[in-house]
């Protein structure tokens, strides 16, 4: 089997985010491979250590910087990377184009990736990958077995959580709780750098955005701030109340 | 026309179909506002959707009994080829957003997801979305001759019924055979209000202190009042309380008239699932704690001793 992981960047939570003129600016802050990315590099590890995985391959489309990320991938243990190199930013039913692609072209069986990204928050890739490819997707997964040729795992829904039963090639996107992702060691670190990163040309696979980005701005609520001391339970629950009834209108 | 997938659980259409039908209305798109209702023995669910649509398609079968991503794609996709939609909106539930990107791939569209605003310009149509962790809002573009949008729960106002009710059509589908197996199901139900419908929302984190303090505060408060019950990550991950539960980047997103945090510190992951309620109301000891920062309405003080105050005060 092989697994095809897909990386991106983004930026550190805790990072503060400003606007330069219409789009957010990245300038200066800290970038991370993304935490779900982490999920799926790490499942496909795992996978490896119990069903017969013949390559682990890591595949970032994005600007010169996601080297890092594939990096990270690498050092974690992923056997070679793809860079797909671009400052232009695709919307995930283009970028879809450029994994099914790389899926063929690779013999790929099975794609892990971040359910949602944190940043852009698409939730769409894996699905319109899938879509693409022609294969069954398992989106917000959180447990993962494979046994030849069958998938089986668990995954969330709407309402609750589902068993699953599918055969391979399938895509499926990690949720929290599917497992926990190692550090990369300092041996494991220095290995990566000798590691196969091939850079490939954007042009080669016949894709532009179908999304244009016309602006971005943060917009920040005023709040009340309104701040009641808790020193006399009683009298600060009597308050509380009060305004929640009168003054915010919220509770009969 | 503009097709609107219907959401539904239990016999009863779900609010975000009443928004999206806002989304439809208020869009400036073209074309009679056609909702789609999917599922097996949907009458009851057909009929409240006619009030507020100018026409209903019912694709009423025991194909569609249960939710594939695959089975759901190939029918909104064959109706919107048939109808010549402009415009396809599909709700940001999970199994929405799940399916969304297929029905888009397999029409050849752009798609827009998890849309707060949704502006014909021309041909094409603008849309508002949140993103980096929510603290952005941002503008973007499609334009061709159909377009896939998903709607985020919250962000629009229900419909209510405009004139006469529309006229019901029953379809027929060709679907595909689903190729997942589902093995066994685990309905996290909570005999509250569901978080995505509910008007005020109490939420329980860590310094709520244990799983039995929960039960009794975060519970006994929302029971007292109505609300539903969120949770933070933490409390998730420690196993006090369902997924379910969990409000945030991971979880669930709310907006509701007014959000309680209880014992909740407001890390940005959290923030970014509740911090467009319209009143946030914090009970936090510490007074630095960035809850706060968002709050309306804040007391600094200990929840084990505030709590049971407002839960009597309350009950009279
Ligand atoms: C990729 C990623 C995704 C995440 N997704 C989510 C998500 O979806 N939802 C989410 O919630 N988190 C999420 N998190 C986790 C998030 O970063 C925080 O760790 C989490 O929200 C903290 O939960 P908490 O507020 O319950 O706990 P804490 O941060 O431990 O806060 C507890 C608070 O309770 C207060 N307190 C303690 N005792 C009392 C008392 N007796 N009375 C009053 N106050 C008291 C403390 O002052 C403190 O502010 C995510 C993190 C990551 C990295
Ligand atoms: N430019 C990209 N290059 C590689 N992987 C990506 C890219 N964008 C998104 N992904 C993957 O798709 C997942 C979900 O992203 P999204 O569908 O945008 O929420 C991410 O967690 C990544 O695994």
């Amino acid at each position: 089997m092989k697994i095809l992981t897909l990386v991106r960047q983004v930026p550190d939570a805790e990072a503060r985010v400003k606007v330069s003129g219409d789009r957010v600016d990245l300038d200066g802050t800290t970038l991370v491979i993304d935490g779900m990315d982490e999920y799926g590099v790490e499942e496909a590890l795992r996978l490896r250590e119990s069903a017969n995985v013949e390559e682990i391959v890591a595949l970032a489309i994005g600007p010169k910087k996601v080297e890092d990320a594939l990096r990270t991938a690498l050092a974690m243990g992923v056997d070679r990377a793809i860079h797909i190199e671009t400052d232009e930013r695709f919307d995930a039913v283009s970028l879809s184009k450029i994994v099914a692609q790389v899926a063929g072209s690779e013999g790929t069986d099975l794609i892990l990736l971040g359910g949602q990204e944190a940043d852009w928050d698409s939730q769409a890739l894996g699905a319109a990958s899938a879509e693409r490819l022609g294969w069954p997707q398992l989106t917000w997964t959180n447990e993962l077995k494979v046994d030849g040729d069958t998938l089986t795992g668990r995954h969330d829904v709407d309402d609750g959580n589902e068993g699953f039963k599918v055969s391979l090639p399938a895509v499926v996107t990690a949720q929290q709780g599917l497992n926990e992702p190692r550090y990369p060691t300092l041996p494991n670190i220095m290995k990566a750098k000798k590691k196969e990163l091939r850079k490939d040309d954007l042009g080669g696979y016949n894709v532009q955005p179908s999304v244009k980005y016309l602006g971005a701005e943060i917009q920040t609520r005023a709040r009340l701030n309104k701040m009641i001391d808790g020193k006399d339970p009683q009298a600060a629950a009597e308050q509380l109340l009060e305004l929640l009834r009168n003054e915010a209108k919220v509770l009969a | 026309m503009i097709l609107v997938v219907a959401e539904h659980t239990g016999g009863k259409l779900a609010k975000a179909t009443l928004e999206m039908v806002t989304a439809a209305r208020d869009s400036g798109r073209e074309g009679p506002i056609t909702l789609l209702v999917l599922g097996q023995d949907v009458a009851g669910v057909a009929t409240e959707a006619a009030a507020v649509a100018d026409q209903v398609l019912v694709g009423d079968l025991p194909a569609l009994a249960q939710y594939n991503p695959e089975v759901w794609a190939a029918a909104v996709t064959q109706i919107a080829k048939e109808g010549e939609a402009s415009t396809v909106l599909i709700g940001g539930s999970r199994s929405g957003r799940e399916y969304a990107p297929r029905v888009a791939v397999k029409l050849d569209a752009p798609y827009l997801e998890d849309v707060i605003k949704l502006t014909a310009s021309g041909e094409a149509l603008q849309a508002q979305r949140y993103t980096y962790l929510a603290r952005v809002t941002e503008t973007v573009e499609a334009s061709g001759p159909i377009i896939v949008a998903s709607v985020k729960p919250g962000g629009f106002a229900p419909a209510a019924p405009a004139g006469a009710a529309g006229e019901q059509y029953d379809i027929e589908l060709e679907l595909p055979t689903p190729r997942t197996e589902v093995t066994g199901k685990n309905v996290e139900k909570t005999s509250r209000v569901a978080l995505s419908e509910a008007e005020v929302i109490v939420t329980g984190g860590r310094g709520v202190g244990s799983p039995e303090n929960f039960a009794q505060y975060v519970e006994g408060l929302a029971d007292n009042i109505g609300a539903g019950v969120g949770a933070t990550r933490a409390v998730v991950d420690a196993g006090w309380r369902p997924y379910a539960e969990q409000v945030g980047q991971t979880g669930k997103t709310v907006q509701p008239k007014a959000y309680i945090a209880l014992g909740v510190s407001g890390a940005v992951q959290h923030l970014s699932g509740m911090g467009k309620s319209k009143n946030i109301i914090a009970i936090n000891k510490d007074a630095e704690a960035p809850i706060f920062k968002v709050a309306d309405y804040g007391i600094v003080g200990d929840v084990n001793l505030i709590v049971p105050a407002l839960i009597a005060a309350s009950k009279k």
